[in-house]
């Protein structure tokens, strides 16, 4: 028993040294190869945080100025930095860019969180390698080991390419924008003129306690449910007209038909989109021209900046909306239509059941059964629409009501103008948060209705 | 009186007055259904071929143009890439439809496969996480990716602008493939694993063929989105040269009335043509491919 460990050692005592220096239990373990595994990434960590920190002998240490990656990442995350850019007797001094501090204390944070995984894997390793021994279990050479890593560890070596992207550009700019809700980082705090600061649920009691801000959300929330609403239900109510008259046997050539009624879904959105802008300018547009001409109105219609009228932007908005989004629906009931048995129209028709009757109580439950899941996604991404309203009116009539939005403004246009155009970041990470949590609430109850959470 | 004498079919014997006022009946609902299709497809045909019209009309401001001009001209196709930038916009999205195309076909296949063929610790909460970022609206990390890009002066980047596209596009193309993979045979994997082929070789071999429908709809779907995304390069991208053809178009027209209307009538054909052609005739790919995601999630 030459290769027998040494003494029966209580497997706390590798789990323990692994906690303190990673690989040392394993080294404890005569596991060589494994243990500068494990190392690596200890040193790795330990000459990140030195070398990317000012660390000097009989320094008087404080995070702000000696602190490397993961300490200062830390400590900017916590303060948000304390010394703004003065004007000194040598020039502008070096301030603290508080959003710089706070995206890199948060990928400090998702970095060591990646490490952690890796430090409890070492030490979960090294305990329950040295328990297997004591109960008397064959020893493992670390190629060996190697081997069962890449077999069981496949997984997450295939998949790691795509959650590191997703990680960093999905993940943490969605944590980002939540630590963001809870700052003061506007125009009035921009770094790295000023310093940003933690504010707690100010910007949410802002918005939620009866100011402008109030009525403006309350208003464009509505406004963009009855979007959301109003295009579901009317491009699946045109989609399921026009498909079931083209599947009717007495149309001559249906398949051009059929190509015709799909080019507004075949023709980017924002090519079309732009063009009704255009056909529906009031001061040189062809269809107030039109209207003009043919003597149906005595003045132009501004279609899309009346502000005394913003129902008529909204109506056009919705009815362009239409055109974009009932050839969609129409494609899938088709496609739904054609793999009807013709079987239960006979069995109907023998019944005496009209043409209404068979429409109501066969094709309409059949297709409704298959494009459900579609009404809910369709509803969702309606609410997160942003091109039609951007590119036809930009939000527009002016509504002298609302901070910062139009009357056709939908949540997600609104947002994108407080960003980009206002600079209120903090009240546009809130208007996110808040979106996100009523998409979330209908996806997460249309998940649970679905098959697909259970084939998990 | 006449005309519905002449149109009363020949009387046969067994035709009832019932049976013989038929005909006349489907006669009108046939024009009927007709009269509707072509109502319906001149609604849907006067935009599109309005701004062909635009765009080969003489002249340059909004208020002179005609779908059907007397004296059609190719000048403004001629000066979108003699006077604006279009050629350099055109190749930027271009590149970025390359990129985001690849980089999603590439990693939504073996994400899939992983997630749908393989068990491992963590698949159930990974699949989770997918559908949590799935309902993440992608403009929302945009406007994040804005923020974070402007303070660590990386906003203008072409190959930033398609990371993040990929990134946003991922976790749905991944549910997708992996609920594509779910329905193929696993009776294929286990065969080539008995005649001794790694995992490896099981995906690039015998999967990876099969995946080819569900991968098309990803490639189609993601070369295209780059060509019509709007917010994301708009808040990643600044400098003039390196717009991309949606932000080149919107500013030609946003520009109060640029005396330019006819030229960017021109630039959104030339945007509108490729793409509407591939969209029409891989159609049925698209639909099914739609469909299939909503199904699954």
């Amino acid at each position: 028993m030459s290769n027998a460990p040494s003494g029966r050692l209580p497997a706390l005592v590798p789990g323990l040294a692994s906690a303190l220096v990673w690989g040392a239990g394993q080294l404890i373990n005569r596991q060589a190869g494994k243990a500068a595994f494990y190392f690596a990434f200890f040193a790795g960590l330990v000459g990140w945080e030195i070398a990317s920190g000012n660390y000097y002998a009989g320094m008087d240490y404080t995070p702000r100025s000696n602190g490397g990656f993961f300490v200062k990442g830390l400590w900017g995350l916590f303060t948000l930095g304390t010394q703004s850019r003065q004007m000194t007797l040598t020039g502008l001094s070096e301030g603290d860019n508080s959003v710089t501090l706070l995206a890199s204390g948060l990928i400090a944070l998702l970095v060591l969180a990646l490490l952690a995984i890796i430090w409890i894997w070492g030490v979960r390793d090294a305990a329950g390698y040295r328990a297997a021994l004591n109960a008397g279990g064959p020893r493992e050479s670390s190629a060996t080991y190697y081997k069962r890593l890449w077999d069981n560890a496949f997984a997450y070596i295939m998949l790691s390419p795509g959650l590191v992207l997703v990680v960093f550009m999905s993940v943490l700019p969605v944590l980002f924008v939540i630590l963001v809700a809870f700052t003061n980082y506007n125009r009035d705090h921009l770094p790295p003129k000023n310093l940003v600061d933690w504010v707690g649920f100010d910007n949410f009691g802002a918005i939620l306690s009866g100011s402008a801000w109030t009525d403006t959300f309350l208003g464009v929330l509505a406004w963009t449910f009855v979007f959301a609403l109003v295009t579901t239900v009317a491009s699946y109510a045109l989609g399921f007209f026009q498909a079931v008259l083209l599947a009717n046997k007495k149309v001559r050539f249906p398949r051009v038909w059929r190509s015709i009624f799909l080019l507004p879904w075949a023709v980017p959105a924002i090519v079309s989109a732009l063009v009704f802008r255009s056909m529906f300018n009031g001061q040189f547009g062809p269809v107030s021209q039109w209207l003009v001409d043919v003597g149906l109105t005595d003045d132009r219609i501004y279609w899309f900046t009346d502000a005394s009228n913003p129902n008529l932007a909204r109506t056009v908005v919705l009815l362009i909306n239409l055109w974009l989004t009932f050839p969609f629906f129409m494609a899938l009931v088709g496609g739904v239509l054609t793999n009807i048995d013709a079987s239960y129209y006979e069995a109907a028709r023998m019944d005496g059941a009209s043409a209404f009757q068979q429409l109501r109580h066969i094709t309409l439950p059949v297709v409704h059964k298959t494009v459900a899941p579609l009404l809910i996604l369709s509803f969702v991404s309606s609410f997160n629409n942003f091109g039609v309203v951007y590119f036809l009116t930009e939000g527009g009539p002016d509504n002298a009501d609302y901070r910062f939005a139009g009357s056709t403004d939908l949540l997600v246009t609104w947002l994108f103008k407080l960003t980009f155009e206002t600079q209120l970041y903090n009240i546009g990470a809130v208007m996110s948060l808040f979106i996100f949590l009523i998409v979330g609430t209908i996806s997460v109850w249309n998940l649970n209705r679905s098959k697909a959470i259970r084939e998990l | 009186m006449t005309t519905q004498l002449a149109e009363r079919p020949a009387p046969s014997g067994t035709a009832a007055p019932r049976g013989r006022r038929k005909p006349r009946r489907e006669g009108l609902s046939t024009v009927l259904i007709h009269l509707e299709l072509a109502v319906v497809a001149a609604i849907v045909i006067f935009p599109l071929l309005w701004v062909v019209g635009a765009s080969l009309s003489p002249g340059d401001g909004l208020g002179e143009v005609s779908p059907f001009p007397s004296e059609a001209t190719i000048a403004h196709y001629a000066d979108l890439f003699t006077e604006t930038s279009y050629g350099r916009w055109y190749l930027n999205s271009l590149y970025v439809a390359v990129f985001n195309m690849a980089g999603s076909v590439v990693l939504a296949a073996i994400c899939g496969y992983v997630f749908s063929r393989v068990k491992f610790k963590g698949r159930k909460a990974g699949l989770l996480s997918i559908l949590i970022l799935q309902m993440f609206p992608a403009f929302l990390a945009a406007i994040a990716v804005y923020m974070l890009f402007l303070n660590f002066g990386l906003l203008d980047s072409l190959t930033g602008l398609a990371l993040v596209s990929i990134a946003g596009a991922l976790p749905y193309n991944i549910w997708l493939m992996k609920g594509y993979t779910d329905n193929l045979p696993a009776s294929l994997d286990e065969a080539a694993a008995i005649d001794g082929a790694g995992r490896l070789t099981i995906f690039a071999r015998i999967i990876l063929p099969l995946m080819r429908p569900m991968l098309t709809f990803v490639a189609i779907t993601q070369f295209t989105l780059p060509w019509m995304d709007f917010i994301l390069p708009r808040l990643v991208l600044q400098s003039a040269d390196k717009q991309t053809v949606a932000l080149g178009l919107f500013n030609m027209i946003s520009s109060e009335y640029a005396n330019s209307y006819t030229t960017f009538a021109a630039g959104a054909v030339v945007l509108a043509l490729p793409i509407t052609v591939l969209y029409i005739v891989l159609q049925r790919y698209l639909v099914t491919g739609a469909a299939a995601g909503a199904e699954k999630g």
